[in-house]
């Protein structure tokens, strides 16, 4: 095992999560290359092979773009995540490129204080590396579950 | 002791302008819709046909809170059969979907067609002589129920009445015909989810129907400056009024020179998008209207917003739970660029949507807002207390008309 790439990987998976449960979104599509693809979709979509996701962007403006609408027009009630990523598994498939695997669980607290189980599934990840950093290429979060409770605004 | 109402569930005398708060808490009014909608004369949506391609395709869904095997018969013919065993009322159907040439139930391995037919019980004569039932039994007394199925332009509805008219009347011309613009050639199934929404489902059926809502709550459109000033559009009110279509004939701006010109640079923050290429949409269907939605009574929607296609089923599942599940498609003719339109705007729609995702929240508003007040009642008076077609969208004329048919189904 490659632990230094292990590490490295493993890194990226906590800075990603910090910062989306520190709410600093802002800084979310800088975890991206520029042309980086993000997808949410479910676990039924992902195995019978249909295309459609709740969130897609192929790119870091669209990234922007997404949390630009989250902290200006869209409406949803106070709430904050806190994820667990879990189990990665890393594949060096390349000079300057790995690809990952990780289970992930998010607990979603409202102001109000309600707390539940919000989602389950994995993070497959195509991850960029460099001397200075590494970036997701790709990132494909597969829910296990069909259903989403409410809504799902800030990402996962 | 105190003298209780005889009917404490007495509509409000303004009629229509008026909902009690009731009709979304009462756990009475719940199982009386059960039987008087969902079992009675109305057409329940159960999916698209595309989801059933080949003889013995099947899924299971809900008509009400009734579960359903939806199958591709062995000869091609759509059956609809509840999914309950006739021996101790089991579920038939585990999977949410498959393919089978019978079905079987786990628990004692009675057997069923895929009309919904009892072709087997497990030693029903006995071993050896030995147990079995008497030769009188009549296990087919307690058979599934079967349900008329039709499709209508490959959307499959299921009633258990034999008064329900065919979807095409029940629907009115005009419903029919805007049915008829979306769903105008083969399907190509894009995938689904589902959003599990913190209110009574009617909260939600009301909030599909409320065309003056939409450009209040809904703010992404105008926050970043993509709509045009001048919307024309209108609302149609179909069958008995809980079925409707509304349609907006809007040009997205993706220059944003319309609010240039109109010297209204200062109206909002000055916020614009940096990918609004997501947005482009093509007039496919060559009449101008880039937003139609449309109502069937009690549960379903068919959407075309842009390029993004959806059908949304509306499942109750208590009185404070509703489940809304979405499918959304293309159709076979479309090209590459085509599919990837229609992927890229379904940014738009569901749990995650911009212009979806406050609906999920908004009627649990409602449903926690009128807690203390099932005495109280929502005032519904926008465009007037009638049910009738509008070119205006600031208008509740729709949501009125979904009362207006629930209170005759309900007979409140």
């Amino acid at each position: 095992m490659d632990i230094g790439l292990q590490l490295k990987v493993e890194n990226l998976l906590a800075r990603y999560v910090h910062a989306l449960d520190d709410d600093r979104l802002e800084e979310w599509p800088d975890f991206f290359v520029e042309n980086g693809l993000y997808r949410i979709t479910t676990g039924e979509n992902f195995e019978r092979k249909l295309p459609v996701s709740i969130i897609s962007a192929d790119s870091r403006a669209m990234l922007r773009d997404r949390v630009s609408a989250l902290r200006h027009a869209n409406i949803y009630e106070a709430q904050r995540y806190r994820h667990s990523v879990s189990c990665t598994l890393v594949e060096r498939v390349g000079a300057d490129s790995a690809r990952a695997i990780s289970n992930f669980h998010v607990a979603r607290i409202m102001h109000t204080g309600e707390m539940l189980l919000f989602a389950s599934g994995r993070y497959l990840d195509r991850i960029h590396l460099n001397a200075a950093a590494a970036q997701f290429e790709e990132r494909i979060v597969v829910l296990d579950s069909r259903s989403v409770d409410t809504l799902l605004a800030i990402p996962l | 002791m105190s003298a209780i109402p005889s009917d404490p569930r007495t509509w409000p005398a303004e009629g229509l302008a008026r909902v009690p708060y009731w009709v979304y808490q009462d756990e009475a009014i719940y199982a009386r819709e059960q039987e008087h909608l969902y079992r009675g004369a109305t057409w329940n949506f159960l999916g698209l046909e595309a989801e059933l391609p080949g003889a013995g395709d099947f899924k299971t869904t809900f008509v009400g809170e009734m579960p359903v095997v939806v199958a591709r018969d062995l000869q091609g013919t759509l059956r609809c059969f509840e999914n309950r065993c006739a021996h101790r009322g089991a579920l038939l159907c585990l999977k949410s979907r498959g393919c089978a040439k019978e079905i079987t139930c786990v628990y004692h391995n009675w057997t069923y067609d895929l009309e919904g037919n009892l072709t087997g019980v497990a030693f029903r004569r006995g071993i050896k002589g030995q147990g079995g039932m008497p030769e009188d039994a009549q296990p087919e007394s307690q058979a599934p129920r079967k349900l008329r199925v039709e499709s209508f332009c490959g959307l499959m509805f299921a009633t258990l009445s034999e008064a329900t008219p065919p979807v095409e009347r029940y629907v009115g011309p005009e419903v029919a015909a805007r049915i008829r613009r979306v769903m105008k050639e083969p399907v190509r199934l894009l995938g689904g989810y589902s959003q599990m929404l913190p209110s009574n489902w009617k909260l939600y059926f009301e909030n599909v129907k409320d065309t003056y809502h939409a450009s209040l709550l809904h703010l992404f459109f105008s926050t970043f400056r993509l709509n045009r000033l001048e919307q024309k559009g209108g609302v149609i009110v179909g069958g008995e009024g809980g079925s409707h279509v509304s349609f907006t004939m809007m040009k997205t701006d993706l220059t944003g020179d319309e609010y240039e010109k109109a010297g209204m640079r200062s109206v909002s923050g000055g916020y614009r998008l940096e990918a609004p290429q997501v947005l482009e949409s093509v007039d496919e269907f060559g009449d101008g209207i880039s937003l139609q939605i449309l109502t069937v009574f009690p549960g379903f929607v068919l959407q075309q917003i842009m390029n993004c296609l959806a059908v949304r089923q509306v499942l109750p599942k208590g009185v404070g739970s509703t489940e809304l599940v979405w499918t959304l498609f293309g159709y076979q003719s479309d090209d590459e660029r085509m599919t990837g339109r229609r992927l890229g705007q379904a940014n738009l729609v569901g749990p995650a949507g911009y212009i979806s995702l406050e609906d999920g929240a908004a009627t649990g508003f409602v449903q926690r807002g009128v807690a203390g007040a099932s005495s109280r009642a929502s005032v519904v008076e926008m465009g007037g207390r009638s049910v009738e077609s509008s070119e205006s969208r600031v208008n509740e004329t729709s949501v009125r008309g979904l009362w207006r048919q629930y209170r005759r189904h309900m007979g409140l």
